[in-house]
């Protein structure tokens, strides 16, 4: 069952055609022993800096990921989390606090800087349609920096994801373009069969189709148009 | 931590209702039209007519089963290609007859239900696209459509009502014959051909009889990989003097209706598959109702906050006898299943991890269940070399699996035990 190990840099990381549900020994590992939980009942005592919490039961997926940041070197020293989500989504998140808390933490500039794909990438990939599940542990962490930007003061340093409306007569944000993008559609068609976006605005279309490509190329890679 | 692994890893199998492994027995009937009765059907020497024998013998066999004539036996490729043909066939039928009357609009009129499998919903949905209307049944929570709710829903240009036998996810027995007598009444009444009735009866082609005078179906969906038969193959009932247009043309096998070289291996085993499951049905039903209640009540001992899926275990009219539909609050299903797997427990789930389409099942959510209980759902499904140690051993594993789970998960859901009781039914 091992597949995608032994892959060389720079080998594709998943496979866009297969569907394959087949898991990489080191998702395995992060799943059957995921990294860093924080245990029930610990969640008062444990002095976090940051905390942030996305996603829903009802969504499928509910991410709550605590973070231990030096101030002054503005480094991450420990990455705490639970998930209510499937197989991806805790072998991403385990391997997500790993990357942030490893070699003496990581920087919060380059924290922020983290891309599904880099997870992935040291997860050694995960099937395609899989993708969608690894993002939350990725939103937690920028919830979880925002809410300590917040605690001590930086309010000018708090990133919000703007949402920006692509078609107005619908109300369709870019952020409703990305979900779409995450549960695989990879044309214009694929999208408006699940948002209608730009049937009754036209002149949004071109802006769709750049957005298309910018989401899939970051969560799916280059090859993937 | 995850419990200790065996020393000697078993396979439980409990999806069931997914596809069965294959009865020796089927095998041993199969084996010599591979290599040696090889022949095309359709070749006049020895070899040939001995392959049209075993054709004709699997057909009288399966015709006997069904209480009717042999011509009304299409064999298929299996339960998907017979639901598309029954829908497509219908509606395509009558689109021809309309198109011949050069003032008439493509028109007609489908009843289905929320729980149908997709390989009758999407063939629904793509007829809907050619001008179709389609009424699409809601169940009540248990899964269970009336006929006193199809009654009401049709109407002077319903051509095709279909609707399952018993549900694949939380095993609801639909109420067929009954529905059957009130479509026969509407018949009468306007004095029509129209509407025809179609059931998918994959899932029920082990437990429940099959009996298509009883049942008044003019058409029925039966494959064989779920009766521990081969996959691949499957038939149509097609009573006669019913017009469907065939959809696979060609070299005009199967009485026109389904060209291609005939599956004579595949349909000799399945009709082996279909004597053998409906002969031992139901001394086997009661074996497997009793593991199933054994099941139950070791979970409901043995896991806090979970809850039962569909129909009553109790009533064995309404539920088959094999399925048993559970959610387990604050955890996702997709990551249960897999660690099950890890342990050799193999069963199913709803949560949209497992889907195409990530969103979650759709039969769960046409019963009203809520999001978070339909991603926390597991479908075990028990079968022939199932056993109560079998049981035993998921429960070695189960409770502390979801144990840990909620260890790590941060949801806590509001637990009503009095959900766990089952409204009455909308309307018997």
């Amino acid at each position: 069952m091992a597949i995608h190990t032994e892959q060389s840099a720079g080998a594709k990381i998943k496979d866009k055609q297969g569907g394959s549900w087949l898991y990489t020994d080191v998702v395995k590992d992060h799943f059957f022993n995921p990294r860093n939980i924080l245990k029930h009942g610990e969640e008062e005592t444990y002095s976090a800096d940051g905390m942030g919490r996305v996603g829903s039961p009802a969504c499928g997926d509910e991410m709550v990921l605590w973070l231990k940041i030096d101030k002054d070197e503005e480094r991450i020293t420990e990455c705490k989390w639970q998930t209510f989500g499937c197989g991806s989504a805790i072998a991403s998140t385990s391997m997500l606090s790993v990357m942030v808390s490893e070699n003496g933490g990581m920087k919060i500039a380059d924290a922020l800087k983290i891309k599904p794909q880099d997870i992935m990438e040291r997860l050694g990939g995960l099937p395609n349609r899989k993708i969608h599940c690894s993002v939350l542990g990725d939103k937690a962490l920028h919830a979880a920096v925002n809410s300590w930007f917040r605690s001590v003061g930086y309010h000018d340093r708090i990133q919000v994801s703007g949402k920006k409306v692509i078609d107005a007569a619908l109300n369709i944000t870019d952020h409703d373009i990305e979900e779409a993008v995450l549960e695989g559609a990879m044309t214009l068609e694929d999208v408006q069969k699940k948002l209608k976006v730009g049937v009754a605005s036209p002149e949004a279309i071109p802006e769709i189709e750049g957005l298309i490509r910018f989401y899939s190329d970051k969560y799916y890679g280059e090859s993937a148009i | 931590m995850f419990p200790q692994k065996p020393e000697e890893k078993k396979m439980i199998y409990l999806d069931h209702a997914a596809t069965t492994y294959m009865d020796p027995a089927v095998k041993d009937a199969m084996d010599p039209y591979f290599s040696d009765l090889f022949a095309n059907s359709s070749g006049l020497y020895a070899i040939g007519r001995q392959a049209r024998e075993a054709i004709d013998d699997a057909r009288r066999t399966v015709a006997d089963l069904l209480g009717t004539q042999v011509d009304t036996i299409i064999f298929t490729g299996g339960g998907t290609e017979s639901d598309n043909m029954a829908v497509f066939g219908v509606a395509l039928h009558k689109k021809i007859e309309q198109l011949k009357q050069t003032s008439a609009e493509v028109k007609g009129h489908i009843i289905t239900t929320k729980v149908e499998h997709h390989a009758v919903l999407h063939p629904c949905e793509e007829l809907e696209k050619q001008g179709f209307d389609v009424t699409y049944l809601k169940p009540n929570q248990e899964g269970y459509v009336s006929a006193a709710q199809v009654k009401d829903a049709l109407r002077e240009d319903t051509l095709l009502v279909s609707i399952m036998y018993a549900n694949n996810e939380i095993g609801t027995v639909m109420p067929i014959a009954e529905i059957g007598r009130e479509i026969l009444k509407w018949r009468k009444e306007h004095a029509g051909k129209y509407p025809y009735f179609h059931t998918d009866a994959c899932q029920a082609s082990g437990a429940l009889s099959l009996d298509v005078e009883k049942l008044h179906v003019d058409l029925m969906t039966i494959n064989g990989s779920k009766m521990y038969g081969p996959k691949g193959v499957g038939m149509l009932y097609k009573r006669r003097g019913i017009n469907l247009k065939p959809l696979i043309i060609g070299g005009g096998q199967e009485m026109k209706m389904r060209s291609g070289t005939e599956n004579v291996p595949g349909i000799v085993g399945f009709a082996k598959a279909l004597e053998l499951a409906q002969s031992g049905r139901e001394a086997e039903n009661i074996r497997l109702r009793d593991m199933r209640a054994y099941f139950w009540e070791q979970l409901k001992a043995h896991i806090p906050k979970i809850r039962l899926n569909g129909p009553p275990l109790s009533d064995e009219t309404v539920r088959l006898p094999n399925n048993l539909n559970i959610s387990i609050l604050d955890i996702e299903g997709e990551a249960l299943l897999l660690y099950l797997d890890e342990y050799g427990i193999i069963c199913s789930t709803g949560s949209a991890c497992t889907s195409e389409s990530l969103d979650p099942s759709h039969v769960l959510l046409a019963c009203g269940l809520p999001y978070e209980y339909a991603h926390g759902s597991l479908r075990f499904t028990l079968g022939k070399r199932n056993t109560k140690k079998d049981i035993d051993y998921v429960m070695n594993y189960l409770p502390a699996i979801v144990a840990r789970l909620r260890e790590i998960s941060p949801v806590n859901l509001s637990y009503n035990p009095d959900e766990n009781k089952h409204a009455q039914y909308l309307q018997r």
